[in-house]
C-alpha cells in the first residue's frame, strides 16, 4: 500500500499542458511538409522518388498532397513540386480532401462542426474506431491518446464499444477487401447525425499501399468524411489538434507561454 | 541430414538459387519431416512461381543450437502430398502455399483459407484457385449447453481486425478458432513489384508497431545481396533502435496487461513510460515508431555525442522509475493470482507449432535469434537470454520484464562507446539469381525476410514471415481450458500482430 503511493507520487501530474499551451517537438520531428521553392522550370520527373507519391496536379501546376505523404526522410527530395522539406508544424487536419492540398504544402485547418451538431457532441464525443487495412501504426497512436500524457477523456472524447453507442467512426488503414462489409455495417449502424474521421495517409490515400489491388485506396467515396488528419502515423498532438479544432475547443491564445518539450 | 550443409546457409548470406538442393517432392517430404522430427524448426515455407504451370516449394529450416540454415525445394505442379499430417508447424504454411500460389497440399487436416484473397503467386499459366476465399468453414462442437461465441473483426476498443470463434460449455472454453486476413494489404507483392525507394517503406508498414524489426531484416536481405557492408556505427545505431523498440513494447505490454486486470497503477505508469520509448525513438529519427530511420546501406540518421548523453540521461532516469513500477505489479498478490495458471502455452506445443519469442522464452526455451543466429551489433554484444519456465500469462509478462532490464543495459552499453563510422554506406546493384534468407529478432520474436533474385537482379520473390505467424497457433492452443472472461487477458499476454500475420 505504502509502496503505491510512493510510486504514485514519484509519478507526479504527468498530463500535458495541451492545449493550454505548445509543444516542443525534438529537432527531427517531421511534421507538416512545405515547398521551400518553386518547381524548376523543368522539372524531371522523378518517379522512383516517393515524394512522387504526394505530387499531384493542382491547376494544371504540380501541387504537394499532405494526405498521401508519408512523413519519410526519403520524400525531403526535390520533386516535380519543388524542394520539399519537413516543419516541426504538428497541426495538419483538415475538414475537406481538398484543403490537404497545395502547391507549398500549406493545409486549410479544419473548422468546427455546423452549430447543430457541435452542440450535440462540443462536450461529448463518443467515437468507434473501424480498422481497416493498416499496419497497427495509427491504432498505436490512438490508444495513445487514451494515456495518462494525452488524456483525451478530459475533453469529453471517448472511443466505445458498439457503433449503436458512437456519434462518430474513425477509420484507419487503406480499406482493403476484406473489411469492406465490415466498415460499411459498423457505418450503418451509427445513430444519426454521425460524423466520419479519416486518420493516417493510409484511409486517406492508400498510403504506403497505394496501388495494391488488395486495397480502395482510403476511405471510399460513399462516406462523407468530417476530418482528415494526414501522418504515418499521425502524432497523438496532431490528432488531438485536430479533434479540437473540429470541436471548436481550442483556445484562441495559449495561456502560457513556455512550450512543454516532447 | 540432406537438408544442412550442402550449402552454407547463413542468417544474412546470400547463395545462389541454384545450390538449394533440388528433390523429388517425395525425397522434399521426407527431408523436412525427418528434420522438424530431429528438432530442427520451420523458418518458412513457401512457394516460388517458376515457369509455366511449375511451383517451386521452398524450406527453410534453423538449427537454432548450431547456429545454422538449412534449405531444401522441389518442383510441383497443382499438387504435392502435405507435410502437416507429420509435421504440425507447415500447418499455416500449407495454407498459405494453397491460397497464394493455387497448389494443393494433399491430405493437409485444416485446409481453410488463410488470408482469404485470390492467387497472387501463382505460377505464369494457372488459373485455378485452390481455396475459395469467400467459403470459410468453421469448427463446431455439437452437444448439449454448448455455445458459440463470435468476436470480431470489430472489437470492443482500439484494435485491429480479426474473428474468433469460441465454442464453450458454460464459461468454460473448449475451442477457439482464429479467423485472420482482415488486415491483408497485399504486401508482399508490393515489395515485389515498387521501386527500390518506396520499398523500405512498405517493409516499415508490414507493423506499425515493429518499424526497427521488418525494416532491419528487409535491409538485412538487401544488403547481403548487395554485398553491401554498414560500418559498425551504423550497425550499433540499428542495435540501439531495435532494443528501443522492444522496451516500449514490452513496457507497453506490462502496462495492458495490468490494465486487462484491472490492476490501474500500474497500467497508467508503464503506458506513460512507454511513451518515453517512443520519444527517444523519435529524438532519433523522427518519428515516435522509428520510421525512416533503418533504410539499405546502414542508417538515415548519426547519433551524435550530445544526442547520445541526452539518451543516456532519460534511460538511466526511465531505470529508476521502472523498477518500483515493475515491484509493484509483481508483488500484488492479487494481480499475481490472476496471471498464474493462465493461457499455459505447454512446451510440447512450442516444439510441434514451431513457436518463437517471448512466448516460447516463458517456456523455459532459450530461442532468440540475436544469440542463436547473430548479425549485426548483436556479433559483438551479446544480450543474455531471458526466460521463465511456467509458459503461463504470468511467465510471459515476466519475461518481458527481464528483457527490458537487458535492453536497457544494452542501450545505455552502447551509447556509452558508439563506434565509429558512416551512418550510410551506399547500396550496389543486387547479385543476379541468389537466395538471402535475412532474421531479426523483433520485440515479438522471429522476423524472417526471404529474397529471391531474378537473372537480371531485380527482386523475384519477396517472402515475409512475422513472428506472429508462427505464433497465432500458440493463441489457439493456450485457450481452451481457461474461462471465456479470460481471453482478453489471455490474448494480451501474446499481444500478436494482425497486420504482420495477414500481410
Amino acid at each position: 500500500m505504502f509502496d503505491l503511493l510512493r510510486a504514485r507520487l514519484r509519478q507526479g501530474t504527468p498530463t500535458s499542458p495541451f492545449p493550454g499551451n505548445d509543444a516542443e517537438f525534438p529537432e527531427r520531428f517531421r511534421g507538416l511538409p512545405v515547398v521551400d521553392s518553386p518547381a524548376p522550370m523543368h522539372p524531371e520527373p522523378s518517379d522512383a522518388a516517393p515524394s512522387a507519391l504526394m505530387t499531384v496536379t493542382l491547376d494544371g501546376h504540380p501541387a504537394l498532397d499532405v494526405g498521401a505523404c508519408l512523413f519519410s526522410p526519403d520524400e525531403a527530395t526535390s520533386g516535380t513540386a519543388g524542394t520539399v522539406r519537413f516543419t516541426h508544424d504538428y497541426r495538419m487536419a483538415s475538414s475537406t480532401r481538398a484543403g490537404l492540398v497545395s502547391a507549398t504544402g500549406e493545409v486549410e485547418l479544419a473548422h468546427a462542426l455546423e452549430a447543430r451538431v457541435r452542440r450535440l457532441f462540443g462536450r461529448s464525443l463518443r467515437l468507434r474506431s473501424v480498422v481497416a487495412g493498416s499496419c497497427g501504426g495509427c491504432e498505436a497512436e490512438l490508444i495513445a491518446l487514451g494515456n495518462v500524457v494525452f488524456d483525451l477523456a478530459r475533453f469529453g472524447v471517448q472511443f466505445v464499444a458498439s457503433p449503436r453507442h458512437a456519434d462518430g467512426i474513425v477509420i484507419t488503414g487503406a480499406v482493403n477487401h476484406n473489411m469492406r462489409a465490415a466498415l460499411e455495417k459498423v457505418y450503418d449502424a451509427m445513430p444519426a447525425p454521425r460524423i466520419v474521421i479519416a486518420v493516417g495517409a493510409c484511409a486517406i490515400s492508400g498510403g504506403p499501399f497505394r496501388g495494391s489491388p488488395e486495397v480502395a485506396g482510403g476511405v471510399p467515396p460513399g462516406l462523407a468524411v468530417d476530418l482528415y488528419v494526414p501522418g504515418c502515423p499521425p502524432h497523438p498532438l496532431t490528432l488531438l489538434d485536430g479533434l479540437l479544432r473540429l470541436l471548436d475547443r481550442l483556445p484562441a491564445e495559449r495561456t502560457r507561454a513556455t512550450p512543454f518539450t516532447l | 541430414m540432406s537438408i544442412m550443409g550442402e550449402v552454407e546457409l547463413r542468417n544474412r548470406r546470400a547463395v545462389p538459387l541454384r545450390s538449394l538442393p533440388r528433390e523429388p517432392v517425395d525425397h522434399f517430404r521426407g527431408s523436412v519431416v525427418e528434420a522438424v522430427t530431429g528438432g530442427l524448426r520451420i523458418v518458412s515455407l513457401f512457394g516460388l512461381p517458376e515457369e509455366g504451370e511449375m511451383t517451386r516449394l521452398v524450406a527453410i529450416l534453423a538449427d537454432d543450437a548450431r547456429g545454422e540454415l538449412g534449405a531444401t525445394t522441389t518442383l510441383v505442379r497443382d499438387r504435392y502430398p502435405s507435410l502437416t499430417p507429420d509435421c504440425p508447424q507447415a500447418h499455416a504454411f500449407e495454407r498459405e502455399i494453397a491460397e497464394q500460389c493455387a497448389v494443393s497440399p494433399v491430405g493437409h487436416p485444416w485446409l481453410k483459407p488463410l488470408r482469404r484473397h485470390l492467387p497472387d503467386h501463382r505460377a505464369e499459366r494457372r488459373s485455378n484457385v485452390v481455396l475459395d476465399p469467400q467459403a470459410y468453414p468453421f469448427f463446431r462442437i455439437e452437444g448439449e449447453d454448448v455455445h458459440e461465441v463470435a468476436v470480431g473483426p470489430v472489437h470492443a476498443g482500439i484494435i485491429e481486425p480479426g474473428h474468433f470463434r469460441i465454442q464453450a460449455h458454460g464459461e468454460d472454453v473448449l475451442f477457439l478458432e482464429i479467423v485472420l486476413g482482415y488486415q491483408h494489404r497485399g504486401v508482399e507483392r508490393l515489395l515485389e513489384t515498387v521501386d527500390a525507394v518506396r520499398a523500405p517503406l512498405i517493409a516499415e508498414s508490414i507493423a506499425g508497431d515493429t518499424v526497427i524489426g521488418h525494416g532491419g531484416a528487409y535491409c538485412g536481405a538487401i544488403e547481403a545481396l548487395a554485398r553491401s557492408r554498414k560500418s559498425p556505427r551504423a550497425q550499433s545505431i540499428r542495435g540501439i533502435a531495435l532494443e528501443l523498440e522492444r522496451l516500449a513494447n514490452h513496457i507497453g505490454d506490462l502496462g495492458a496487461i495490468a490494465g486487462d486486470v484491472a490492476y490501474q497503477p500500474a497500467a497508467a505508469f508503464f503506458g506513460r513510460m512507454r511513451g518515453e520509448c517512443l520519444n527517444l525513438l523519435m529524438t532519433l529519427s523522427g518519428n515516435r515508431f522509428g520510421r525512416g530511420l533503418v533504410r539499405p546501406g546502414g542508417v538515415a540518421f548519426d547519433l551524435p555525442p550530445a544526442m547520445a548523453d541526452a539518451m543516456r540521461a532519460k534511460l538511466e532516469a526511465l531505470r529508476e522509475e521502472l523498477e518500483p513500477v515493475a515491484g509493484l505489479m509483481f508483488q500484488t498478490a492479487s494481480v499475481q493470482a490472476r496471471l498464474e495458471d493462465v493461457g499455459v502455452v505447454s512446451r510440447e506445443q512450442c516444439d510441434a507449432l514451431g513457436l518463437v519469442g517471448p512466448v516460447v522464452r516463458a517456456r523455459d526455451i532459450a530461442r532468440d535469434v540475436r544469440q542463436d543466429h547473430p548479425y549485426g551489433i548483436f556479433r559483438f554484444a551479446h544480450i543474455p537470454v531471458s526466460t521463465a519456465w511456467a509458459g503461463d500469462v504470468h511467465a510471459r509478462a515476466l519475461v518481458r520484464w527481464l528483457e527490458i532490464r537487458r535492453s536497457l543495459e544494452f542501450v545505455l552499453d552502447q551509447l556509452a562507446a558508439l563506434p565509429r563510422g558512416e551512418e550510410r554506406v551506399s547500396v550496389r546493384a543486387l547479385q543476379p539469381g541468389e537466395l538471402v534468407i535475412a532474421m531479426e529478432e523483433g520485440w515479438r520474436g522471429e522476423i524472417a525476410h526471404i529474397v529471391i533474385t531474378d537473372e537480371r537482379g531485380a527482386i523475384r520473390r519477396h517472402k515475409v514471415t512475422d513472428p506472429s505467424f508462427h505464433n497465432w497457433a500458440a493463441v489457439a492452443a493456450a485457450l481452451p481450458g481457461n474461462q471465456i472472461s479470460d481471453f482478453p487477458l489471455c490474448n494480451k499476454s501474446f499481444n500478436l500482430s494482425y497486420a504482420g500475420h495477414d500481410l
